[in-house]
């Protein structure tokens, strides 16, 4: 039993900051309000100015298990997401073996449960193994829990199999998740076209691959009544081809990730592999479209997008460096800065990280409200820490953030009631 | 201002660290042609040619000059076709620290890989030329040539032909040019022009004749065969009757315009043997020449900066 007090928490029917006290019991919101006086056996945490949000809730995370532990494991997983303030990740499927198999599927459940700070939801692929050739068993998987189907980094290529796979999943009530980017255009490619890769020598990926995927997949999606969700989008095209379907009442969704609104294509500069993504940073006329989908509800979520990479992955020529960075810990100060930079309120970004995605998978924590789970993050908003590679909890040290100074720091996590992690005061 | 510890593109240069460079580079032009050697200047240093990718007149010219220099000179061929690639380049950076190895000359097939390298060596890094990011040393003896020949090395228009998207020697020799106030012209094909190229004192042609025009220098490029086999242009004798430099395209060129080629050659494919082996018009034997002039004067640079 916790009673949180000189807090602010965001209320989740006004949408708006407010200071008070909170209280948790028996691992769920007991209550919260201006003063909840003295319960017995409580817990006091008082931490005056600090904003006290539900755990985030992680819509896109590759966690290494099984296959990739080199890379990451769930319990190492599980160190950077309690740090982080995350408590819930919905884990891709493009493990190896992937998760196409129901049995897979509930060992991430379980893998999940045994770390007792991280609720793990996992992901099925849409395509057995992945491989983008036959299409998985939905219904088996979905039985065993699985979210939604995907393969992961792999986009989803064929125009016929993504037919299918919309149309066999919309009998299940199920998404289907796309790595939004036509194959054959972004094949060997390692930057967004243009000057920068040019002169740097490196194969390109231009801009319209995204576009060209989502353009084709919105189609398929009003072909069959399916639902598709783009993740990290990260293309004023993408953004507004997705903007007009939604505008058209289909269903369209998406994510991005801290990368695709934080940083542009300059980061790879002096051939940074950290900064190697996919898709790969973008121009900063791009970046800014995805800050404005952020802000005007295009975009319903932001996903770490954590892809841990080791130094072997990483010390590599660009063009064979493998894509990625590392998302879990600077999930929340990444987000938080343009909250700083006036591009996002408050309540825009923290629902961006909780209610929203908690939204889009249907699960009852992700907000702040009587009887939810007691999954809480506390956090100082003004105070600052640097990042710093090789320094961050977890395996995954591989950010293209590195040495970036971030506002907003963790103070605590709580899953289900209890303290799952323990900032510095 | 520090001296630079490596030779990485032509990017890190400012005009007067190149134009000093030139200027060495020209003593020894004098000094090779003399027959004179100076080889007590290297004396002792190991330099060590490390090439991924099969070359035998860049490393050559390499080897020759770092022996007119007096330094033991090693060569070493990695084969690319290892899986490991990537693991090989470190590992391999870790034993050239164990020789001890003063100056390392690198050519590797990805872009960045000297770079990369040069974080993990303690030995003044030259790149030889990398996947198609840059080929410092060729655009230097490149502007060498010109400048001897034109007196100048401003003000000038240089044409560059053929396969600009694969290019590491013109990346590099774009560079070099416009940073001393010439002007280039990239003329090609629509799918071997690299994306947004463009800049100040670079203009994209795909026509010769009008990218011609009025050009001081015409430099080709090699086409490599699998361009044909990717897809980027439909046949070698379409690419040669419309890109291919004949007598009747150098004609577009002004009277006394030269014409170069980085070397190896298709003839036939970029250019016609009848300009190649014209030596009223051609450097090519020349930018050999300079070729070895220059990298003297790299490795003379960077082993006086190494110390």
């Amino acid at each position: 039993m916790f009673l949180f007090r000189k807090i602010r928490f965001l209320d989740s029917a006004a949408q708006t900051l407010v200071e008070g006290e909170l209280l948790i019991k028996d691992g769920v919101i007991a209550d919260f309000g201006p003063s909840l006086g003295r319960p017995d056996g409580a817990q006091i945490v008082e931490a005056e100015g600090a904003i006290l949000c539900p755990g985030l809730v992680d819509l896109r995370a590759f966690l290494g298990e099984p296959g990739f532990e080199y890379r990451e494991t769930i319990a190492s997983a599980a160190l950077a997401a309690a740090a982080g303030g995350i408590t819930t990740i919905a884990v891709l499927p493009d493990s190896a073996p992937a998760i196409d198999d129901p049995a897979i599927a509930r060992l991430i459940t379980a893998r999940g449960q045994e770390t007792g700070s991280l609720t793990l939801l996992p992901y099925a692929a849409a395509t057995r193994g992945c491989r983008g050739e036959e299409l998985a068993e939905y219904g088996l998987l979905k039985a065993a829990g699985a979210i939604a189907f995907t393969d992961g980094q792999r986009a989803i290529a064929s125009s016929r199999l993504m037919r299918r796979a919309l149309a066999y999943a919309s009998g299940f009530g199920m998404r289907i998740v796309q790595h939004p980017e036509d194959a054959e255009l972004a094949a060997g490619g390692a930057a967004t076209e243009g000057a920068r890769a040019s002169w740097m020598g490196l194969p390109g990926i231009p801009a319209a691959a995204e576009a060209i995927c989502i353009a084709r997949d919105i189609r398929l999606a009003a072909l069959t009544g399916g639902a598709v969700h783009f993740a990290h989008v990260s293309t004023a095209e993408g953004c507004a081809l997705i903007a007009q379907a939604k505008h058209e009442g289909l269903h369209v969704t998406a994510d991005t990730a801290p990368p695709y609104f934080d940083l542009n294509e300059t980061a790879i500069g002096d051939f940074r592999t950290y900064a190697k993504l996919s898709p790969p940073l973008r121009t900063e006329a791009d970046r800014q479209a995805v800050l404005a989908a952020l802000a005007d509800g295009t975009i319903d979520a932001i996903a770490s997008d954590h892809q841990p990479r080791d130094a072997d992955d990483k010390r590599q020529p660009f063009a064979e460096a493998s894509p990625g960075g590392a998302g879990l810990v600077t999930l929340l100060g990444v987000t938080l800065a343009q909250v700083q930079s006036g591009h996002l309120t408050m309540a825009q970004a923290l629902a961006l990280l909780t209610v929203k995605p908690a939204a889009w998978l249907g699960i009852e924590t992700g907000r702040i409200a009587k009887g939810a789970p007691a999954d809480l993050c506390l956090f100082d908003p003004s105070r600052s820490w640097r990042v710093t590679a090789g320094q961050l909890p977890g395996k995954g040290q591989n950010t293209p953030f590195d040495g970036r100074a971030l506002e907003g720091v963790v103070l605590g996590t709580w899953k289900a009631g209890n303290q799952v992690f323990f900032g510095q005061a | 201002m520090t001296h630079p510890r490596h030779l990485l593109g032509i990017a890190g240069l400012n005009p007067v660290a190149v134009t000093a460079m030139l200027d060495l580079a020209e003593s020894y032009v004098l000094l090779n042609r003399s027959g004179k050697t100076q080889r007590d200047l290297l004396r002792g240093r190991t330099l060590i040619n490390l090439f991924f990718e099969d070359s035998t007149r860049t490393r050559t010219s390499f080897e020759l000059a770092g022996k007119r220099l007096g330094a033991d000179v090693i060569n070493m061929s990695v084969a690319t076709s290892s899986v490991t690639k990537g693991e090989t380049l470190l590992d391999t950076a870790a034993t050239l620290n164990a020789m001890n190895c003063d100056l390392l000359v690198v050519r590797h097939n990805r872009s960045g890989a000297p770079a990369l390298l040069a974080q993990k060596v303690d030995a003044a890094v030259i790149n030889a030329g990398d996947g198609t990011h840059e080929h410092p040393t060729q655009a230097l003896l490149d502007a060498l040539t010109i400048r001897r020949r034109k007196g100048r090395l401003s003000g000038l228009t240089v044409a560059i032909c053929g396969d600009i998207a694969h290019s590491r020697v013109a990346r590099s020799n774009i560079l070099l040019l416009t940073m001393l106030g010439n002007f280039v012209r990239v003329i090609g094909p629509p799918t071997l022009i690299p994306a947004g190229i463009e800049a100040p004192g670079v203009t994209v042609y795909h026509d010769m004749a009008a990218g011609l025009a009025g050009a001081d220098i015409v430099m080709a490029l090699r086409l490599q065969r699998e361009r044909m086999s990717g897809g980027l242009i439909p046949s070698a004798r379409e690419f040669f009757a419309f890109y291919g430099l004949d007598r009747k395209k150098l004609g577009y060129a002004k009277p006394d315009a030269l014409v170069m080629h980085p070397g190896p050659m298709n003839r036939g494919v970029e250019i016609d043997s009848d300009i190649a082996d014209d030596a009223a018009r051609s450097l090519i034997k020349e930018q050999v020449e300079m070729g070895v002039a220059v990298r003297m004067a790299v490795l003379d640079s960077l082993a006086r900066g190494y110390n």
